[in-house]
């Protein structure tokens, strides 16, 4: 199968690693980074490009941008992975429905696009009978998109509760566990490449309520958008807090949490049972998901990484070939 | 409460059957054969939760069935929780935070522990609730949730609705 990447960060280039790695069966095609971009219809050499981007800062040819692989590349499956515009979604969203329009299907890593325009997209990718995944805009590598889709068909979702932002847990582990203050332990998650170096995003709970409204709208299919969410970071908690929930036996996690009968969307820090499923440590995730049948099942895994991420992107690519193998 | 009983077949569902009339919800019925009185009487425990104006109602309806009620034990604020504040607690008037979970007559805090380092510097607070059901719970953290935006507090709820 012939697979075009766009995006050469962390993520693309752990796909690239993967791909040259292991015997998969996918065929690089095209592939553009955010100055240049290169195709080739028999297979890019990916050492040389991932030798050529690290020695001289970009990939290609500068005179062949992300457009041109979108449009003119041959390939089957799009592998969107360009840096989130939370706000705009853009330019993802446009190589995405340049991508579907051209008849194929796109695999996606980038937030944007799903939060903003999730209904749209979908229904742009079946007028044109291709798929649009995004298994790894939540949770890193845990399966939880199949997990809904698949594994769980026939379910009513009741209710899902999340740790979505490792960089909060992170922070929250290492305030309950050595007394750090929330300036130190952001530090550290600083030093650690945890948190970027804005972490606005991150410590504000913006991150995690994005993935939430990505998740409702997969499981839900009512629309909302970030604005519906309530959202509390954990940028004001104090050491102390951590302290007084400890002595009861309990801890302070980012709880991303929506329940749609009893109308809550929200992201908020929240006292737990340090026994409770959710309270996992470090920068994991930890996703639960309440449904009438299955009962609870909870997911944990890591939440985001270069190798993380692209085992979901491969796992979506490879769940493509095998559903439209078959409908052929 | 503590029932007594005599040890034949439809006993136990006669003494139970009045507190669903009455409107009551059992939470747990305890009974051990081997704590057998005397000779044909049996003694079962039941935790139930009902509306206190109908317990006299309940009492008679279960004499009817000819079981003998031994002790009742009342404990009115059953549901508990526990919840963290941030902020300037002291300042924005403690007394009347508390007061007005307490003023609705179905919750109460009933523990408060607080942490207050430098003047400036925000303070953080444990508070446990009790109210007398789940509902009232949500209630109560509605008002609190309330108070803490008018008074600029962070508040850190339980995640409940799991399981």
């Amino acid at each position: 199968m012939k697979i075009a990447i766009l995006g050469m960060g962390a993520v693309g280039r752990g796909v690239l690693e993967l791909v040259d790695g292991k015997d998969l069966g996918l065929t690089v095609t095209g592939l553009a980074d955010s100055k240049s971009g290169l195709m080739d219809k028999d297979g890019i050499h990916i050492e040389e490009v991932l030798a050529a981007k690290q020695e001289r800062g970009y990939c290609g040819d500068k005179s062949i941008s992300a457009t041109d692989i979108v449009e003119q590349a041959d390939y089957d499956v799009l592998i969107e992975v360009t840096p989130t515009d939370a706000k705009t979604g853009e330019p993802a969203t446009g190589f995405i429905r340049k991508a579907i329009a051209r008849g194929n299907h796109v695999v996606t890593s980038n937030k944007g696009p799903i939060a903003l325009h999730y209904a749209a997209l979908q229904s742009l990718a079946r007028k044109h009978r291709v798929s649009i995944r995004y298994e790894a805009t939540v949770g890193g590598a845990i399966p939880v998109m199949h997990t809904l889709q698949h594994g769980l068909a026939g379910n009513r979702v009741l209710a899902i509760f999340g740790i979505l932002n490792g960089t909060c847990n992170f922070i929250l582990t290492r305030m309950a566990a050595e007394g750090l203050t929330y300036d130190q332990a952001l530090l550290e998650a600083r030093e650690m490449g945890y948190a970027e170096a804005d972490p606005t995003y991150d410590v504000k709970g913006i991150d995690a309520a994005i993935k939430l409204v990505i998740l409702s709208n997969t499981i839900w299919k009512r629309n909302v958008k970030l604005d519906d969410v309530e959202i509390t970071g954990i940028d004001m908690l104090t050491t102390d807090a951590l302290r007084l929930a400890e002595e009861q036996h309990c801890t302070i996690r980012l709880i991303a949490e929506a329940v749609p009968d009893r109308g809550v969307l929200r992201v908020a820090p929240r006292v737990l049972p340090k026994n409770h499923p959710l309270v996992v440590e470090g920068s994991l995730n930890a996703i639960t998901i309440e449904t009438d049948m299955a009962g609870e099942i909870t997911l944990i895994g890591k939440g985001a990484g270069s190798r993380e991420t692209a085992s979901a992107i491969i796992g979506d690519v490879l769940f493509i070939r095998e559903t439209h193998a078959r409908g052929h | 409460m503590k029932l007594e009983m005599k040890d034949t077949p439809g006993q136990l569902v006669a003494a139970l059957k009045p507190i669903s009339d009455v409107g009551g919800n059992i939470i747990a019925v305890i009974h051990q054969r081997d704590e057998k009185t005397d000779g044909d009487v049996l003694a079962v425990q039941i935790v139930l939760e009902l509306q206190e104006q109908r317990l006299g109602e309940l009492l008679s309806l279960i004499k009817g069935q000819g079981v003998n009620v031994v002790r009742i034990g009342k404990e009115r604020l059953l549901y508990k929780q526990t919840v963290i504040m941030i902020g300037h607690i002291m300042h924005t008037d403690l007394g009347d935070t508390v007061d007005r979970i307490d003023c609705t007559g179905y919750a109460e805090v009933t523990e408060l522990t607080m942490v207050m380092p430098a003047i400036s510097e925000p303070s953080s607070a444990r508070l446990v609730i009790r109210a007398v059901n789940k509902e009232d719970m949500e209630q109560a953290l509605g008002i609190l949730r309330g108070v803490a935006k008018e008074k600029n507090l962070l508040i850190i709820e339980p995640l409940e609705g799991i399981g």
